[in-house]
C-alpha cells in the first residue's frame, strides 16, 4: 500500500504540523489539565489550597448500589397493603440517612425500583442526577443520530435535482441552522406551551378538537421528546449540507450510465449514489453522534434539565456544576467520563463499520 | 512626507493627552448595566462629577451585560485581571470577599447613616459593599379584583395570614375569571427562585441554611417547618393555583396585565408597567405564614477589588456616590428603591403620595437578606432545583433531604467557608 | 391510471414544487417569526405568540425596534469585530486544516495514524469542558508585538482567533473528502516531478470546491456564534462580538422586540455568506466531471 513515492516524513510532518500543533496546544493540553483537575478538589473560586483527592470525584459520580426492601408487616407477620392493594415498604430514606447499620447506602438516593416477589429492589446512587443525565443523553443520541442522518440525506437528495429556483429552496432548508439556537429555543417554548401554545392549537384544529392539549415541556413523558424534535428540525440542514458535498463528488457520468441501462430510481440510489457516499456517511454518523452527546444550549434555554431531571444531560451537568456550583473538579470529572464514553462508542462504531 | 506630519501630530497629541491624564490616577470600574442606557447615563453623571470634584483620580467605567456579568468577573479574577471598582450582587458578595477578590471599604460611617439594611453588604464584620438602591417584591393585584372577590386589603402592619391568603386564592379560583389565581414567575430561572421564594420558607420558620452556624442545612431546610412549607408549595401547583415551571415566558411578562392571573408575585421594577396598564393596581405585602411576613432584600452593590492598588481612591469614589441626590436620581431613572428615606423624599415615585411609596415601607418592614455566606452561591442553586422539583411533583421530604445533603457536602468540601 | 407518462411532465413538475414548498414552510417559520416580531411592540409581540398572528405583519407595525436596538448596542463595532474575527479564522482554518488533511491522506509518514486518532478524539471534547483550563493558559501566553514581548492574551483579537483556528471537524471533513479523490492522479503528478506543494495547490485544491464551501460555512457558523469564549477573554467593549451583544437586551424587563430586531440584523451576514457559497457549490458541480 505505502508507495515509496508518497513516503516523506519531512513533508508529512511539515504539512500536518501547523494544524495539528494548534490542536495539541489549544485542545489536547487543556483537556489533560481538565483531567488533572478531576483528580483534585479544585474549586472555581476559593482561597483554600488545592489538594489531590485521587478518584473520589469519580467515586461520588459513579457509586451505585441495589437496596432490597422487605415489605412492612403487621404483628401477625402479614404483609400490609394500602387501599389500592399495593404492598407498603419502609421509606428508602430510613436506610440512606443517618442509619449506622447501613453505612454502604449513606447519602444515596433512589433512582428507580422494581418488584421482586414480595420484595422491592431499589437502585440507589450517590449522584442520581448524573445517572439520569447519562440515560437521557444516550436516549437522545440513539434517537437523534439515525433520524437526523436519514432525514438530512432525504433532503439532500431532494435538493440535488436540477430545477429552476432550487437554490432558493436549498437556502430555506438551511435557515434554521443560521438562526441562533437561543432564538429557536425561545420560539419553541412558545410553540410547546401547554395552555395556548401553537402546537396544541394546530393539533386541535387538525383533529377537529379531538386532540387534548398537553404541556409538552412541563411533563416528564414528553419533554425530552419535544426537545429531540426541535433539535432534529434545527440541525438537519447542517447535515444536509455535508451530504450535498458528498453527493457532488459522484461523477455525473455514472448517473448517465445507469440511466442508459434503464435502472430504476432505487437501483440508481442503491448501486451508484450510496456506494459513492461511504466516506460521507461515516463522517456524518460521527459528527452527529458527537453533536448529540454535546447537547446543551437547548436544555439551558428550554428546561434547565427539568421537569424532574427528565431532560438533564451530561454536558449540562458538567457546566452546571463547573460554573454554576463552582465545582470545577466535579465538572471536569464529568467531562472526562463523557470523553471516555464517547471514545469507546466510536471505537466500537469503527470496528463495526471497518472495511473488510 | 504628509504621512510623516500626520504621524508626528498624532504623536504630539497623544503625548500631551498622556501628560494631562497622568495628573489623575486612573481608576477602572466595572458595571453590570451594558445595554441599559438610562442606568449607564445616571452612573456616568456621578463619574463625571467625581472626576471634576478632585484632582487625584479619574474613574473610567466598562459596562458588561448583566446576564453574564458574574461569569466575566470570575473569568477576569482567574486570569488576574480585575478592575479597581466592581459592582456585585448583594448575596454573591461574601463569596467574592471570601475568595479574596474584594477588600473592605474604607469609607466613613457617616456616609451610610440612615441606609436601609438591604443595600449594606457586611461580611466577617466588615463593610465590603454598598448599594445605591434596594429592590422589593410584592403581591400585585387590582383593587377591582379584591372588591369583586370580597377580600380585605392587607397592609404592612396587618398582612394576610397564610389561611387568609389561601382563602383569597380559593376565591379567585372559584370565580372562574382567571386562568390561574397566582402567578409566581416560574420561568424566571436563576436568582429569582431564592430571592422571591425563600422568604416564604422563612415565613414558615425554615431557611436555606442554619444561620446560627452556617455549617449545615440540616433542620433548617428539612425540619418540620420546611416540610410544611414544601407541602404548601407543592399544593400551589398540584391544586392548580399557579402555573408551573413550563409557564410561557410571555405569560409571565404580560399575563397579569392581560387579566389571566388574579395575583402576581413580582418585583418593583415591573410596577410602573402594571400601573400604566391599569390604574387600580395595588401592591400587597407578603402574607404571614406564622413567622412574620418576609421578602428578599439586597440588590446590586459597589465594592473595591482586592488587587486594586488605589483602594483609597476607589473607596473615595463610592463614598462620593452615596449622596442623596445621586441615590434619588438613580431611583428616578430605574424605578428602584432609593437607599435612604431622605433620597426617597426627593424622588418622583417614592416621595409621600408617590405611586411606589408602598415599596419603601415593604423594604423597611419585611425585607430580610439572603444567607450571608460564601456558600450561598451554591446553596441558592440547590434551593432553586429543589423548588422546581417539588413544583413538578417530587416527594417533598426526599427532595428537601437531598438538597440538605448536597448543601452540607458542599460546605464540608469548602472547609466550612471560613465561618 | 396512477402511472405518470412523459406527457404529464407539467404535473410531475408541479408535484415536485409542491413537495419542496411544503417542506420549505416547515423550515422557514422561525425566520419569519423573528422578522415579523422585530416589527411589533413588546406587548403585542408576546400576545401574538399563541396564534398564527406571530407569523404575520399585523397590528402596530414599525421600525422602532431597529432604532432602539441601534442606540442600545454599538452594532457597527460589534459587527466589525465578529466579521473580522470570523473571516480571519475561517481563512486560516481552511488553509491549515486542508494542509493537514492532505498530509494525512496522501503522504506516508511515521506517527501519522497516532496523530489522526488524536485529532478525531478531540471531536468528542465539548468546548465548555476545556474553557477554564484554556482561559488560564492563554492568560499567561507570551506574544511579540509592537510593544515587544508581552504576556497574556486577554482583551485582544488574537485570543478570539488563534485558539479556535484548528479543529478536528474541519480536518476530518477534508480527510473524508480527499479519500474520495483518485490517488493515481496524485501519484502521476509526483512521477512527473511535481512538489507536494504544487500537487496541493494545482491538483487537489482545484478539485475540492464543494468541501471548501462546506467547511467554510460550518466554520463560519461556529465562529460567528461564539459566545462563551469571548465572554471569558474579552473585557473591553471594543473587542466584543455580536453574540455577546444579545445579552444587552436582557434587562429587568426584557426588550423582546429589540432582541428580534438585533437578531434579524446579525443573521443577515450568515445568510449572505451562505448564498455566496452556494454559487461556489454550483460552480464546482461542473468541475467534478474530472473525478471518478
Amino acid at each position: 500500500m505505502a508507495s515509496k513515492l508518497t513516503t516523506s516524513n519531512r513533508a508529512g510532518w511539515g504539512f500536518a504540523m501547523p494544524g495539528f500543533g494548534l490542536i495539541l496546544l489549544f485542545i489536547v493540553i487543556p483537556f489533560f489539565f481538565a483531567f488533572y483537575l478531576s483528580l483534585t478538589n479544585q474549586r472555581l473560586i476559593s482561597p483554600n489550597p488545592t489538594e489531590f483527592v485521587g478518584l473520589s470525584n469519580y467515586d461520588r459520580l459513579l457509586s451505585i448500589s441495589v437496596l432490597t426492601l422487605e415489605p412492612e408487616r403487621d404483628d401477625a407477620g402479614a404483609v400490609i397493603r394500602d387501599e389500592a392493594g399495593e404492598i407498603e415498604y419502609p421509606r428508602v430514606r430510613t436506610f440512606t440517612r443517618n442509619n449506622p447499620d447501613y453505612p454502604q447506602y449513606d447519602g444515596m438516593r433512589e433512582w428507580f425500583r422494581w418488584q421482586w416477589g414480595e420484595e422491592a429492589k431499589v437502585v440507589v446512587a450517590k449522584d442520581v442526577v448524573f445517572w439520569k443525565s447519562l440515560r437521557n443523553t444516550l436516549m437522545f443520541v440513539l434517537v437523534v443520530a439515525p433520524v437526523q442522518a436519514g432525514l438530512a440525506l432525504g433532503l439532500a437528495l431532494l435538493i440535488n435535482q436540477r430545477l429552476r429556483g432550487i437554490n432558493i429552496y436549498r437556502a430555506i432548508y438551511f435557515m434554521p441552522v443560521v438562526v441562533s439556537i437561543v432564538v429557536v429555543s425561545l420560539l419553541f417554548r412558545f410553540i410547546y406551551d401547554g395552555n395556548d401554545g401553537l402546537l396544541n392549537n394546530v393539533l386541535g384544529f387538525v383533529t377537529f378538537g379531538l386532540f387534548e392539549g398537553r404541556d409538552w415541556l412541563g411533563s416528564e413523558n414528553t419533554a425530552l421528546g419535544a426537545i429531540m424534535g426541535m433539535s432534529i428540525w434545527q440541525a438537519v440542514g447542517f447535515h444536509m449540507v455535508i451530504w450535498l458535498s458528498g453527493l457532488q463528488t459522484i461523477s455525473p457520468t455514472l448517473y448517465e450510465a445507469s440511466s442508459i441501462e434503464g435502472a430504476s430510481k432505487w437501483q440508481t440510489f442503491r448501486y451508484v449514489t450510496w456506494p459513492g457516499l461511504r466516506n460521507t456517511a461515516v463522517l456524518i454518523l460521527i459528527v452527529i453522534t458527537m453533536q448529540a452527546f454535546a447537547l446543551f444550549a437547548q436544555i439551558d434555554v428550554m428546561t434547565r434539565g427539568g421537569p424532574l431531571d427528565s431532560t438533564t444531560t451530561i454536558v449540562f451537568q458538567a457546566v452546571e456544576r463547573g460554573y454554576g456550583k463552582q465545582d470545577i473538579s466535579g465538572g471536569s470529572a464529568i467531562s472526562v467520563l463523557l470523553f471516555l464514553l464517547v471514545l469507546s462508542i466510536s471505537l466500537i462504531q469503527r470496528y463495526l463499520t471497518r472495511e473488510r | 512626507m504628509k504621512l510623516g506630519i500626520t504621524l508626528s501630530t498624532a504623536l504630539v497629541a497623544s503625548v500631551s493627552w498622556a501628560t494631562m491624564a497622568a495628573a489623575q490616577t486612573e481608576l477602572s470600574m466595572w458595571y453590570h448595566g451594558a445595554g441599559n442606557e438610562a442606568e449607564s447615563s445616571a452612573l456616568q453623571l456621578i463619574i463625571d462629577d467625581f472626576n471634576a470634584s478632585q484632582p487625584d483620580y479619574k474613574v473610567v467605567v466598562e459596562s458588561f451585560p448583566q446576564e453574564s456579568y458574574n461569569d466575566s468577573v470570575v473569568a477576569a479574577a482567574l486570569a488576574g485581571n480585575l478592575p479597581d471598582i466592581l459592582d456585585v450582587d448583594g448575596p454573591v458578595m461574601p463569596n467574592w470577599a471570601w475568595a479574596g477578590y474584594m477588600q473592605p471599604l474604607q469609607i466613613d460611617e457617616s456616609a451610610i447613616e440612615g441606609f436601609l439594611a438591604g443595600p449594606l453588604g457586611y461580611w466577617d464584620g466588615q463593610l465590603y459593599s454598598v448599594g445605591f438602591w434596594d429592590a422589593a417584591v410584592a403581591m400585585m393585584s387590582r383593587q377591582s379584583t379584591l372588591d369583586a372577590l370580597g377580600l380585605r386589603t392587607p397592609t404592612v402592619d396587618n398582612p394576610w395570614t397564610g389561611e387568609e391568603f389561601m382563602a383569597a386564592l380559593d376565591a379567585a379560583k372559584a370565580s372562574g375569571d382567571f386562568e390561574y389565581a397566582f402567578d409566581l414567575g416560574m420561568p424566571w430561572t436563576g436568582e429569582w427562585y431564592p430571592y422571591a421564594f425563600s422568604p416564604f420558607l422563612q415565613s414558615f420558620g425554615g431557611d436555606i441554611v442554619d444561620r446560627s452556624t452556617y455549617a449545615t442545612a440540616e433542620g433548617a431546610l428539612n425540619g418540620p417547618e420546611a416540610l410544611a412549607f414544601g407541602e404548601w408549595w407543592q399544593s400551589l401547583f398540584a391544586d392548580g393555583y399557579a402555573p408551573g415551571t413550563s409557564q410561557d415566558p410571555a405569560d409571565r411578562d404580560t399575563g397579569f396585565i392581560d387579566g389571566k392571573y388574579a395575583f402576581s408575585w413580582n418585583g418593583n421594577w415591573a410596577a410602573l408597567g402594571a400601573l400604566a396598564a391599569h390604574d387600580d393596581v395595588v401592591f400587597l405585602p407578603s402574607p404571614d405564614f406564622g413567622n412574620g411576613p418576609k421578602i428578599g432584600a439586597a440588590s446590586w452593590q459597589f465594592g473595591v477589588s482586592a488587587s486594586s492598588e488605589n483602594a483609597e481612591g476607589a473607596s473615595a469614589f463610592i463614598e462620593f456616590a452615596l449622596q442623596d441626590k445621586y441615590l434619588a436620581n438613580f431611583s428616578n431613572v430605574t424605578g428602584l428603591i432609593p437607599a435612604t428615606a431622605e433620597a426617597a423624599a426627593m424622588t418622583d415615585n417614592y416621595a409621600e403620595g408617590g405611586p411606589l411609596e408602598v415599596f419603601f415601607g415593604l423594604s423597611e418592614g419585611q425585607a430580610m437578606v439572603r444567607p450571608v455566606t460564601p456558600g450561598y452561591v451554591v446553596s441558592a442553586k440547590v434551593f432553586e432545583k429543589a423548588m422546581a422539583d417539588i413544583a413538578n411533583g417530587a416527594d417533598v421530604a426526599d427532595t428537601l433531604d437531598a438538597a440538605v445533603d448536597e448543601i452540607n457536602s458542599d460546605i464540608e468540601r469548602n472547609g466550612g467557608y471560613g465561618h | 391510471m396512477a402511472t405518470i407518462n412523459p406527457d404529464n411532465r407539467g404535473l410531475r413538475l408541479a408535484v415536485r414544487y409542491l413537495v419542496l414548498t411544503l417542506i420549505a414552510v416547515i423550515f422557514i417559520f422561525p425566520l419569519v417569526f423573528m422578522v415579523m416580531s422585530s416589527l411589533k411592540p413588546d406587548l403585542q409581540l408576546l400576545r401574538d405568540t399563541s396564534s398564527l398572528r406571530a407569523f404575520l405583519p399585523v397590528g402596530d407595525i414599525s421600525l422602532d425596534n431597529y432604532y432602539n436596538a441601534f442606540s442600545r448596542v454599538p452594532i457597527a463595532k460589534f459587527m466589525f469585530n465578529s466579521l473580522f474575527v470570523t473571516a480571519t479564522t475561517v481563512a486560516l482554518s481552511l488553509l491549515l486544516c486542508s494542509l493537514a488533511a492532505f498530509s494525512f491522506v496522501f503522504l506516508n509518514w511515521s506517527g501519522k495514524n497516532v496523530a489522526l486518532s488524536i485529532i478525531i478524539a478531540t471531536l468528542i471534547i465539548p468546548f465548555e469542558t476545556i474553557a477554564i483550563p484554556l482561559l488560564l493558559f492563554v492568560s499567561k501566553l507570551p506574544w511579540i508585538g509592537m510593544e515587544g514581548l508581552t504576556f497574556g492574551w486577554l482583551d485582544t483579537y488574537r485570543v478570539q482567533i488563534i485558539p479556535l483556528v484548528a479543529d478536528g471537524l474541519t480536518i476530518f471533513l477534508f480527510v473524508q473528502y480527499f479519500r474520495d479523490l483518485p490517488r493515481d492522479l496524485i501519484e502521476a503528478s509526483r512521477v512527473e516531478g511535481a512538489s507536494w506543494m504544487q500537487i496541493y495547490l494545482r491538483v487537489v485544491m482545484p478539485l475540492s470546491g464543494p468541501i471548501v464551501a462546506t467547511a467554510a460555512i460550518l466554520k463560519f457558523l461556529a465562529m460567528y456564534n461564539q459566545y462563551l469564549w469571548p465572554l471569558m477573554v474579552v473585557q473591553q467593549e471594543a473587542y466584543r462580538p455580536v453574540m455577546v451583544g444579545v445579552q444587552y437586551f436582557f434587562q429587568l424587563s426584557t426588550a423582546w422586540g429589540e432582541i428580534m430586531a438585533y437578531l434579524t440584523i446579525i443573521t443577515v451576514p450568515v445568510l449572505v455568506f451562505y448564498l455566496i457559497l452556494q454559487r461556489a457549490f454550483i460552480a464546482s458541480i461542473a468541475s467534478t466531471g474530472v473525478k471518478g
